[in-house]
């Protein structure tokens, strides 16, 4: 059979048929493009979108956990005996797990009870009777699982059985019980662990009665239940700390225990709000500690068993953390109460309603801050982290440089309420360094004292942190102590530091602090043997080194660039000495280093948790604490001690009050600033308040989600056209290289030129 | 060509060895036991009991090199690094210093899934797409189309990864709004996250490798059996695809096989930027946490993937050139 004669460009045509088919299925899919992170359908359902940084939490047991980041996790899924009011301010504790805050009863060293005023020289005990709320049941756990008989499922598991079970939600069947008192006992005398890190034991056992010791013989009896097994073994048998009593935390009843404590530590109701004090179930211990659960994983720093609003549902280590509502929470009423602003801002709306409001916790890793700004602008975080504090100062400084990005972030509704935050930033000298430490002589610590006072006014942190690194900015420091916290005079109509600062009035009985200027600083470094920054007697200039503890990045390098130009307002050499975080320590440990930047996060809403940074006894060259300055004045050191068991009232604000004016006198601080906390919302999330001290904020939060849903599709319209442009680009170039192929296949053969075969030769090898 | 294999092999163990010493020492030059436990430990009230408990537990309690306290032989095997050494070369790459609960061989299987889903297609698109775009420029040689192409080559590899990224992300997430500027999935969702990430890597690369691969087939393209296939009538096409390109696959497998190794073990940069939890962040955030466990562990991968891609392309010279003769 003969064919029919093929026409020229028939076959080009058939060709084209299949790209035509290519061109469909790439719009098809096209169509289906959207820069959504989530899985499709996700932002519809009740789920709160947020981010974490760097890498997934270390731990999330309840003794081990002390860093910021894990606190995002802890505190939605463990429950403390207390916790902080969401919206009052000053900082008020509120009963959790416990049934109300109670008050210590006081015994002196006869065993008799004491007045609550008593003097607390005289108090050698005190009592805390905590009773636990009833009714509250755990998470749903495999190690809660029981039989119809009552006996646990899982707590003799061999290798075999556990197989290659890596979460607690690969096991069939889940349990779950009430919390006594006992759950309590059991989680303080897990801090005398040897087992793992336990990172407030040291400070517990100053306080809790009999904990030291506790500690001594945990530590004996593991060594005998680990007897043959090698040291880093990976399983090892269950550490029953019920076993072993404690004097200092005991069972009273079923729903109540006692804690004693050694004098008296009215800091002591703020460690109770901690997930320290947690409740925790022997169980927990038990199942963990069978063979193959450390091998596949299965530990509390994964898997965290609580009481909390939330639960642990996924955990893909580096990447993915979802949280989800526990179905055995018993729900809290959200708080009606709360400061006036409060009020206008809508904080009041949900009064009385049953939290949580949301249903999930989505946490994706974000190591950029880039993307992760991006994710937010376009929506798809509903915060960007929810632990960290800085995101809606950094929003506020992008907004305020420029207009334009400010009317964006107010045309997408964004919510960047600010604080000022309960920490604090702050220059330090070494007390211990001959130029700017305390000095050997009496001369010497008056001309050492005379040169940071200079320093202390030379450096203009309301230029610094007030105006130029907004990002990370705040309001410039008078004291130790930051504002919001008993104690603290900052903001206080009349108060500053008179060293760096002046008052001057409005003539209405108000007015501000100003900072003294430079030839104040100048005339000082001058009668410190200083003139023009050169020393009196050789002539030389004076250099300072200023001992960074990171790493220069060229954010840190602007920051430093400015702090060397402070100093150079007084001719002063200031000599930058960037070490890793490391060296630093080391530097520290060992007293080298001079200048440094110090800073502060508080572990309790208590002035004396600021003063202690400059406590003798914790001097950081000699003692290993955390007073970085070494610094040391008997009158502060005493005040500090008593201080430490006074509660609230006149007598401690008095004492606070000389303990601040003696730090501004003998100036180991450049007193820094205490930097703005923010938080960033998008305008579909709703109870949203800033603060350091509150961790488990995601119970508070409301989402509008059929908001969301609208106004991110209304802001992610995918843009298509530049594609088909670009197709259409591709297929030109082909043109012109077809045509170009054409002409040249096409092309007549002529002689060329003897000269130019030669380099048409080496053209043809050469490149 | 087994005794060949064996040689190699056996250079490739001495080869681990010294790597593996040459790690644990550059490591244990700027980081001491104590520094890992203290950045590990963190929290404000780090004392010396958990420091030392934290080493004891690792096994960092015990000399680096030498242990003085012991005696004969145990004066080399009671040390971290021969205990290290040890359990490394029986590929049994132990627990994570940070996070104990960590099984890194566990980890290094399930990211190395994530890495080569990324670095796969990649791999594969970027011979398809270096080749292609070399072949087209010689294709059209002495024309504009070759002057313009080597230009935009070079323009291509003067230009950074991180800008590519930066701009890839801003173009295509943030103003096109067809892809998620960061993030993973796993299953066909995976491909909304890998596309942007494998164009732009293509693309960063595509300007240096096009322009070697070029300049190798045109050293190709005046030899004499290139004219004697013209000669015979062959299409240009032909030519090309079938004599040029297989007589330069020798330099083009060498310079792929150099590039093997990161296809398992994950891309350090476009890995953390877009958020992929591959094996190339895996090594960054050991690197940031100073988790020694498992930086050793990853650089004694990468050596072993390196040996063994060097063997490999070794072999495949044969299949390519029958004239190679291993021995």
């Amino acid at each position: 059979m003969m064919g029919l004669p093929q026409l020229p460009g028939a076959g080009w045509r058939r060709r084209t048929q299949q790209p035509g088919w290519l061109l469909v299925a790439a719009a098809l899919t096209l169509a289906g493009c959207d820069n959504s992170p989530h899985e499709a359908g996700a932002a519809a359902s009740n789920t709160l979108f947020y981010s974490f940084d760097e890498r997934s939490p270390r731990h999330l047991d309840p003794t081990a956990s002390y860093s910021n980041p894990e606190t995002a996790y802890t505190f939605q899924i463990y429950e403390p005996p207390y916790g902080y009011h969401y919206l009052k301010r000053p900082y008020e504790l509120v009963p959790k797990s416990a049934e109300r805050v109670v008050k210590p009863r006081y015994l002196d060293a006869q065993g008799q009870a004491l007045p609550d005023d008593a003097d607390p020289a005289r108090v050698a005990e005190s009592v805390y009777d905590v009773p636990v709320r009833k009714g509250i049941r755990y998470q749903p756990h495999p190690a809660l699982a029981v039989d119809d008989a009552g006996r646990p499922r899982y707590l003799d598991l061999t290798r075999e059985q556990l197989g290659t079970r890596r979460s607690p939600w690969d096991f069939e069947h889940q349990g779950t019980r009430e919390v006594v008192a006992e759950d309590f006992v059991y989680a303080i005398k897990r801090h005398a662990t040897t087992r793992i890190e336990a990172p407030v034991f040291g400070v517990f056992s100053q306080y809790v009665i009999g904990l030291e010791a506790y500690a001594q013989t945990i530590k004996s009896e593991d060594a005998r239940l680990l007897a043959g097994l090698p040291e880093d073994a990976r399983d090892k048998p269950f550490l029953d700390f019920r076993r072993w009593p404690l004097e200092g935390a005991t069972v009273l009843d079923r729903y109540t225990y006692r804690i004693r404590l050694k004098g008296k530590y009215p800091q002591w109701s703020y460690w109770m709000a901690l997930p320290f004090m947690a409740p925790l179930p022997w169980e927990a211990d038990a199942f963990y500690a069978q063979p193959g659960m450390n091998e596949n994983g299965l530990s509390l720093d994964q898997w965290p068993l609580g009481t909390g609003p939330y639960l642990m549902r996924e955990f893909v280590r580096d990447r993915l953390h979802v949280m989800e509502r526990n179905p055995n929470y018993r729900g809290q009423p959200y708080p009606c109460e709360g400061t006036p602003q409060d009020k206008a801002a809508g904080l009041l709306d949900d009064c009385g309603k049953t939290m949580p409001f949301i249903d999930r916790l989505h946490v994706t890793i974000e190591k950029e801050e880039v993307p992760r700004k991006e994710k937010f602008k376009q929506g798809y975080f509903d915060v960007p982290e929810i632990e960290r504090s800085e995101w809606g100062v950094k929003f506020n400084s992008d907004a305020e440089d420029s207009d334009q990005v400010r009317q964006f972030f107010e045309e997408r509704g964004f919510k960047f309420p600010l604080m000022t935050d309960i920490s604090n930033w702050y220059l330090g000298f070494n007390m211990l360094d001959p130029v700017v430490g305390v000095g050997d002589t009496p001369q010497r610590r008056e001309r050492n004292r005379k040169l940071r006072q200079a320093i202390a006014i030379a450096i203009d942190w309301e230029e610094g942190y007030e105006r130029i690194f907004k990002h990370k900015g705040g309001v410039a420091a008078h004291s130790p102590i930051p504002p919001g916290l008993f104690g603290s005079r900052e903001g206080q109509g009349g108060f500053h530091n008179p060293l760096t600062h002046e008052w001057v009035g409005d003539g209405k009985g108000g007015g501000k602090a100003v900072r003294r200027p430079i030839s104040v600083a100048r005339e000082l470094l001058a009668e410190a043997g200083y003139p023009d920054g050169r020393d009196a007697q050789t002539g030389k200039p004076l250099v300072l080194n200023y001992d960074f503890q990171r790493v220069l990045t060229p954010e840190f390098r602007s920051e430093n660039d400015w702090m060397v130009k402070q100093f150079a307002k007084l001719g002063i050499q200031l000599e930058i000495r960037a070490t890793d975080f490391n060296q630093y320590q080391d530097k520290t440990l060992s007293g080298k280093h001079q200048i440094f930047w110090g800073g502060w996060l508080a572990d309790y809403p208590d002035a004396e948790n600021f003063l202690y940074l400059l406590y003798g006894p914790t001097s950081r060259s000699v003692s290993k604490g955390d007073n970085y300055s070494n610094y040391q004045n008997p009158e502060f050191d005493k005040l500090y001690k008593e201080l430490q068991s006074l509660e609230d009232g006149p007598r401690k604000q008095a004492l606070i009050d000389r303990m601040v004016a003696i730090v501004q006198h003998d100036a180991p601080w450049c007193m820094g600033y205490f930097p703005w906390g923010g938080l960033a919302f998008q305008q579909w999330v709703h109870n949203g308040k800033p603060s350091v001290l509150i961790r488990d904020m995601a119970q508070y939060y409301r989402l509008d989600v059929a908001r969301r849903v609208q106004l991110l599709a209304q802001w992610n319209q995918p843009i298509t056209w530049p594609l088909a442009l670009l197709a259409l680009g591709a297929l030109w170039l082909a043109g012109v290289a077809w045509r170009s192929h054409r002409r040249r296949e096409a092309a007549t053969a002529v002689r060329m030129p003897a000269a130019l075969q030669g380099a048409a030769a080496l053209g043809e090898d050469g490149s | 060509m087994g005794r060949f294999i064996l040689r190699r092999l056996g250079y490739g163990l001495l080869i681990l060895v010294g790597v593996n010493l040459l790690t644990f020492l550059l490591f244990f030059t700027v980081n001491t036991p104590d520094d890992m436990a203290r950045l590990n430990i963190g929290g404000k009230r780090v004392t010396q009991e958990q420091i030392d408990k934290w080493k004891r537990e690792r096994g960092y309690d015990r000399p680096l090199y030498w242990n003085d306290a012991e005696a004969g032989t145990a004066r080399l095997t009671r040390t971290v690094l021969w205990e290290r050494s040890v359990s490394l070369m029986a590929l049994d790459f132990g627990r994570s210093d940070s996070a104990r609960s960590t099984d890194i061989g566990h980890e290094v299987a399930t990211r190395m899934g994530v890495s080569l889903q990324l670095a796969v297609p990649l791999f594969v698109l970027q011979l398809i797409a270096s080749i292609g775009f070399s072949l087209l420029l010689v294709f059209f040689r002495h024309s504009a189309i070759d002057f313009w192409g080597v230009v935009l080559c070079v323009l291509m590899l003067s230009i950074s990864a991180l800008f590519y990224i930066i701009v890839g992300q801003y173009l295509f997430s943030r103003v096109l709004k067809l892809v998620p500027i960061s993030g993973f999935a796993h299953g066909l969702d995976a491909l909304r996250f890998l596309a942007l990430p494998v164009v732009l890597s293509l693309l960063a690369r595509l300007g240096g490798e096009a322009r070697l691969y070029r300049a190798m087939f045109l050293e190709e393209i005046g030899k004499d059996y290139v004219r004697t296939a013209r000669a015979k009538g062959l299409s240009e096409q032909a030519v090309l695809v079938r004599h040029v390109l297989r007589n330069a696959l020798i330099p083009i497998i060498t310079s792929a096989g150099a590039y093997l190794p990161y296809v398992f073990l994950g891309s350090l940069v476009f890995e953390s930027f877009f958020g992929i939890p591959g094996l190339g962040a895996f090594v960054i955030e050991a690197i940031s946490g100073q988790d020694f466990a498992i930086v050793r562990t990853m650089v004694f991968l990468g050596s072993l993937l390196y040996i063994a891609t060097n063997v490999l392309v070794d072999i495949a010279y044969t299949w390519v050139d029958p004239r190679v003769r291993l021995g």
